[in-house]
């Protein structure tokens, strides 16, 4: 489970561009949600992401993870219980490194990183038969350099990295953002069935309203700092791509765009 | 002959140097200036163990060790007081100065006549008659190749993929709930360390402690790696840690070189140039200068 409770976030505090984001900002997530974010730039998504995991700090207010305050905990240690994949596919990938390595590294994670050999070759099987689910032929390309690779084949391993290890909460920032929509669609597909199997908690920032739609079992709408949409169960399972649209056209109105 | 002699010795010294150097500048892409320091704290503790009649041999491992302190250091001014990579550098390289001073007693050590890594009764023993004019050569060889071995086991240990992680990709590092600034500062003892190893052979090597020895050595590192990794960057089955050390001899190569043209007194200005040429050719300024402008 996962709170946000009574967080405010400043950006450029005490100066003239001080602007507020969140003012007293609320949510709760429930263990085994999977909940899509969508709203226009600046709503306050991403902040919401980086707050949560520790990337930016609040200005007031708690985050609770499991019952736990992690408010002051810091980033990499909040880390052992979540995985996140970000909007640009070489944040979660070593480029210099290959593809094997790079998924020997994220398979150590939580664990000591140590004098043992870097390569586990008895996990290579494994790592295979991951890559393989994918039907990009990364399989046979263990031993390429993943910065030779192209952003989606990328994406999709980020994406097995970060979900390797045992995690409850998966965090995705517009995660299908910089890819084509074919590659966009798999990775999508991927990120259902990976959900879905490891029944993680999930929070999904995307631009893409078909896939806030079609994906997950709750959805938030956010404007300015707040959420202006909640919708879960039945009602989310009902919603259509046009019923966002149109409240997505009021918000943007009232705004004056 | 000697002239190519020395040249490879010297090389091969400062080619332990590069191999910490290769660790900061390419894989953590961290500009570590405590190399200058570093390099002749190395040289300060041997010649103190060295006069004060300690077994040569335990010169290297203690060297090593004071070396990773020194980085240590670089790596918490750094991480823990968010001082800019370059500026820590410099702060530590200061401060090593008094540091060396300090530690050797004087500006200037000398340890001939004691016994030393390369001067010793059984090393003697074996170099006898002919063997002699390798003697030195062949010593440096097996430490430096040891040290590039162990290296590259390292570097393909749990840790050593962090390491690479973290020069290449310190978000990830986070993701992998660990904390980057601790693997930087592994990586900057683990070179430091190196470095100070060099300093160790080299003051055998020369058989004196030099407080300027260290001057520039920064340099000399940077040039060797740069030399190295451009010069060898499409043969993929050369490990990078044997391009370094190559680049080292080639560098000292030159150097040698360009003094067959001019006086010791222009050695600085030949280091400066021959640097120069070697980041126009080798095409490294680009990312670097972009990334830090």
């Amino acid at each position: 489970m996962l709170e946000f409770k009574g967080i405010d976030k400043y950006y450029n505090p005490g100066t003239v561009n001080e602007m507020c984001l969140f003012e007293n900002f609320n949510l709760k997530v429930d263990d085994g949600e999977f909940v899509s974010v969508v709203g226009s730039n600046g709503s306050g998504k991403t902040s919401m992401l980086n707050i949560l995991c520790g990337s930016i700090p609040a200005d007031a207010g708690q985050i609770l993870m499991n019952g736990e305050d992690i408010t002051n905990k810091k980033e990499y240690k909040r880390n052992r219980t979540i995985g996140r994949v970000y909007q640009n596919p070489a944040m979660g990938t070593c480029p210099s490194m290959t593809i094997l390595e790079n998924m020997s590294l994220a398979d150590n994670k939580g664990r000591f990183y140590g004098l043992g050999p870097g390569i586990n070759r008895t996990r290579k099987e494994h790592y295979r038969d991951l890559l393989s689910q994918l039907g990009l032929g990364l399989e046979d390309k263990m031993d390429v350099k993943v910065g030779s690779l192209s952003g989606g084949q990328r994406q999709a391993i980020a994406l097995l990295m970060s979900t390797m290890t045992p995690i409850d909460f998966l965090i995705l920032d517009e995660h299908t953002a910089a890819l084509d929509p074919k590659t966009a669609e798999l990775i999508m597909e991927l990120t259902d069935k990976i959900v879905k199997e490891k029944k993680l908690t999930t929070i999904m920032v995307t631009h893409n309203l078909r896939y806030a739609v079609e994906y997950g079992n709750r959805l938030l709408m956010m404007h300015q700092g707040n959420i202006v949409m909640d919708l879960k169960g039945e009602e989310k399972e009902k919603l259509q791509v046009d019923d966002i649209l149109d409240k997505f056209n009021e918000i943007s109105i009232e705004c004056g765009n | 002959m000697g002239i190519y002699i020395t040249i490879l010795e010297q090389g091969l010294i400062y080619g332990i140097l590069a191999l910490g150097v290769y660790i900061t500048y390419k894989i953590l892409d961290f500009p570590d200036l405590t190399v200058d320091g570093s390099f002749p704290l190395g040289a300060a503790l041997t010649a103190t163990m060295i006069t004060n009649g300690v077994n040569p041999y335990l010169t290297i491992p203690a060297s090593f060790l004071i070396g990773v302190a020194a980085g240590v250091c670089t790596g918490l001014i750094h991480v823990k007081f968010k001082v800019r990579d370059l500026l820590s550098g410099i702060i530590m390289m200061t401060a090593l100065w008094t540091v060396n001073l300090r530690l050797a007693g004087t500006a200037n050590v000398p340890i001939f006549g004691e016994d030393s890594i390369f001067e010793n009764a059984f090393i003697n023993g074996i170099f006898s008659g002919e063997l002699g004019t390798w003697k030195v050569l062949i010593i440096v060889l097996v430490i430096t190749i040891i040290s590039k071995i162990l290296l590259d086991l390292y570097l393909k240990t749990k840790s050593g993929f962090l390491l690479r992680a973290a020069g290449d990709n310190d978000v990830l590092v986070t993701s992998l709930a660990k904390d980057q600034g601790n693997v930087k500062i592994l990586g900057l003892a683990i070179a430091n360390g190196l470095v100070s190893l060099a300093g160790c052979i080299f003051c055998q090597e020369q058989k004196v402690f030099e407080i300027s020895s260290g001057t520039g050595s920064i340099v000399i590192g940077l040039a060797s790696v740069i030399i190295g990794t451009s010069l060898f960057r499409n043969l993929t089955f050369m490990k990078a840690t044997t391009a370094v050390l190559i680049g080292s001899v080639i560098y000292k190569a030159c150097v040698a070189a360009a003094l067959r043209f001019f006086q010791p007194q222009d050695m600085k200005l030949i280091t400066a140039v021959l640097f120069l040429i070697i980041l126009i050719i080798g095409m490294e300024r680009r990312k670097k200068v972009k990334k830090n402008a």
